[in-house]
């Protein structure tokens, strides 16, 4: 993992500071709200609708068990002991009062972290797979790059005050896990056959209310070029993006009026106007960087445990989770551990502070004591021994954190909605809870498979419904609630954005809702292989709007 | 308004000429870019240096043939959350420009210290804040992860690491 140094540490000392400041002149009345709030989101502050909400950046999904421990101890002193990991891989707090943030960050800078950008028109946290470093299938771990994206983006003079937030996603796995063509800029690396690596620069895909899949600028990015081709990019963006109209100002309304070719164009000819980067300081930085991300001191492990294979076959509770939250590792004898924080009727997400401290443990026993967040709301232990797992499930289960339901209907992606948000049009926690409860027998999951249900409480989509098998969408119309349903969706390397089945339904009819559609597609499949993703691709919404609209 | 330079406010000298005014025959003056394409040849050929007044939506590119004639180029700042001004700043100092650049609009001391990495050297600021809340701005955080500042002020993060790496 990344450790920081002195001026990383002094750094963000003097960001704190600087906050401290800010947060001081707003309360003496020195700054009006109108000057302080791109400040304090700066610093991840919003004013939600009962308190301010802060939102701390976990750099690429990935924490020790040392941070998230301090993470409870956030949630105990400044919030009301609990937490809600973001579907960018960050953690808001719901009940932070400013004159307490100060405080908080100073906290957080002992272990390094920090809320710099995590809100705001400018470069947000830099998210990747969840998996990095550990994958089977992955060429590299993409997180060395994200540090030094993070490093590059911080308070970057010229793209603090863009026309809209900005996204990066970063992969260096084949599989894409980390919804790469729907960022602002997703970032995927290949191998040319020379053995070289590069990224593939894919621009302008996004969610929201104008959702468009990314298109790829440059195919082959030399690694050394990326700092200068993102400066490219980001200027090309920062000069000629709109801000006359917020909806329209995310760089994929830019790619779109400009045109493909166009955009591509003008990204090349500010890259060739580019000479002053220094590459040679980059390199050495990237470098630098990498060393931490060295693989940790694996034990040479044979390919199977006895003990794990006895503990799967005499405990059917433990062999399901196995099936569903266990993920291939790279190295023989261990395995990635994802940890489901969607239990039947909770909230997406939120974890306590107790559950915080329970994985902490578990990440510093038997995980070479990292963490990582991932973008469905979950937490990965990346390095476990396959000898340990039946342990670890036991803590977890005595912690209720055992739910064996990761990619099935239970772990479904909620945004906070009308409970919490400003913006939101419909409540999204509710539904989340009572579609949990609905799907509660963790048989059935297993024998639908794979589904992804994502929930937005309005159309700026933080949930993710676009991207989802099926999506729902919060909308309200003369006061009153209701869900519209999308098909098809998904942010995987295929990716798709969904699309609308038919007229909304009231909050209280989208389980039912939900049911029918399930019903039909597995009335439909052909065999357990046959997965929901496959059979809506392979024929439409029609046989799914007949089960749901038909007369009764 | 005070103009902020090198940390002082000073007196600001140039004289804003209005797109129909007569061109005074001595004296500094800022014009339009539009006036600045019109009547070029008289602006440079008379005693007193050249500003212009520059558009936010335009690109910096134009002005190229033009720049070893200018003593001041000003961009606008519509709205201290409006960045365009920071990308024109480096263009313009990545196209060689060394004059004074200048921030007007609505430039506050919160925002200083990216002004002047982008390439700012001049601030028309209001008179709401004191003299010191600039200089802490500009000063409160010493530290910069971005290498292509011009005339950089705060300390590079990854050359101090490099620094420290090879023992200078």
């Amino acid at each position: 993992m990344y450790r920081y140094d002195e001026f990383d540490h002094r750094f963000v000392s003097e960001r704190v500071a600087q906050f401290r400041d800010q947060a001081a002149r707003r309360l003496s009345g020195e700054l009006t709200e109108d000057e302080f709030k791109p400040l304090r989101l700066m610093n991840g502050l919003y004013l939600q609708l009962h308190a301010y909400m802060l939102r701390v950046a976990i750099p690429y999904g990935t924490l020790s068990g040392k941070q998230m421990r301090k993470l409870a101890d956030v949630a105990d002193k400044y919030d009301r002991g609990y937490g809600h990991f973001t579907t960018r891989q960050n953690i808001q707090y719901n009940w932070i009062k400013l004159e307490e943030t100060a405080d908080l960050l100073q906290e957080l800078s002992e272990v390094e972290m920090h809320a710099i950008q995590t809100s705001g028109n400018c470069i947000r946290n830099v998210t990747t797979d969840h998996w990095a470093g550990a994958a089977a299938d992955e060429l590299a771990d993409p997180r060395p790059v994200a540090e030094l994206l993070r490093q590059w983006s911080t308070l970057h003079p010229e793209f603090s005050f863009l026309p809209r937030k900005f996204k990066i996603a970063v992969t260096g796995a084949p599989n894409d896990r980390a919804a790469v063509k729907v960022h602002d800029i997703g970032l995927r690396m290949h191998q040319n056959d020379a053995g070289e690596r590069g990224w593939e620069v894919i621009v302008g895909g996004g969610l929201g209310r104008t959702p468009l899949i990314g298109y790829t600028v440059r195919e082959f990015l030399p690694e050394t070029q990326l700092l200068s081709y993102l400066e490219a990019i980001m200027r090309v963006y920062n000069l000629h993006g709109r801000r006359d109209n917020k909806y329209k100002a995310r760089i994929k309304i830019l790619v779109h009026e400009l045109g493909e070719e166009n955009f591509r164009a003008e990204v090349e000819a500010e890259f060739a106007r580019q000479k002053e980067l220094d590459v040679e300081v980059e390199s050495r930085e990237l470098e630098r960087i990498s060393n931490y991300f060295a693989e940790p001191a694996f034990e040479t492990l044979p390919r199977l445990s006895t003990g794990y294979e006895a503990a799967r076959a005499g405990d059917p509770a433990f062999a399901q989770w196995v099936r569903s939250n266990i993920a291939a590792h790279r190295k023989d004898g261990y395995a990635i551990v994802n940890i489901s924080l969607k239990p039947e009727g909770g909230i997406p997400g939120d974890a306590t502070s107790e559950q915080m401290r329970t994985v902490a443990d578990l990440a510093e026993r038997f995980s070479v004591e990292e963490i990582r967040v991932s973008h469905h709301q979950n937490l990965v232990l990346p390095h476990v021994k396959l000898d340990d797992l039946h342990e670890v499930w036991k803590v977890l289960a005595a912690n209720g954190l055992a739910s064996a339901n990761i990619g099935k209907a239970g772990d479904i992606i909620a945004c906070p909605g009308l409970d919490y948000c400003t913006l939101a049009t419909a409540r999204s926690i509710p539904i989340a809870q009572t579609i949990s409860r609905r799907f509660a027998d963790l048989n059935r999951q297993h024998e639908i498979g794979p589904l992804r249900i994502n929930i937005s409480g309005c159309i700026n989509a933080c949930g993710h419904h676009h991207v989802a098998h099926i999506g729902i969408l919060g909308l309200e119309k003369k006061g009153v609630e209701y869900y519209q349903i999308t098909l098809g969706g998904s942010s995987a390397t295929d990716a798709s954005i969904g699309t609308i089945l038919g007229p909304g339904f009231s909050g209280d009819k989208v389980p039912d809702a939900i049911e029918t559609i399930v019903n039909t597609y597995l009335n439909l499949r052909q065999g357990g292989d046959d997965s929901f993703l496959d059979v809506v691709r392979r024929l439409g919404h029609q046989p799914f709007k007949e089960a749901l609209y038909a007369p009764a | 308004m005070p103009l902020l330079k090198d940390n002082d406010f000073i007196d600001d000298t140039w004289q804003r000429l209005d797109d129909g005014a007569a061109i005074p025959a001595t004296g500094d003056i800022l014009v339009s870019l539009a006036r600045l394409l019109a009547d070029f040849g008289k602006l440079s050929n008379r005693d007193g240096r050249l500003g212009v007044e520059f558009p936010n939506e335009e690109r910096p590119g134009v002005l190229e043939s033009f720049l070893p004639d200018l003593s001041l180029i000003a961009l606008t700042f519509p709205k201290f959350a409006d960045g365009r001004a920071y990308s024109q700043a480096r263009q313009l100092r990545q196209l060689g420009y060394d004059g004074e650049l200048r921030a007007i609009g609505d430039v506050l001391p919160d925002q200083l210290s990216f002004m002047l990495e982008t390439g700012f050297d001049a601030f028309e600021v209001t008179e709401r804040f004191p003299e010191e809340a600039w200089e802490q701005a500009a000063s409160s955080i010493s530290l910069t992860y971005q290498s292509a500042a011009y005339q950089p002020r705060r300390l590079h993060v990854w050359r101090l690491r490099w620094a420290r790496d090879e023992g200078v």
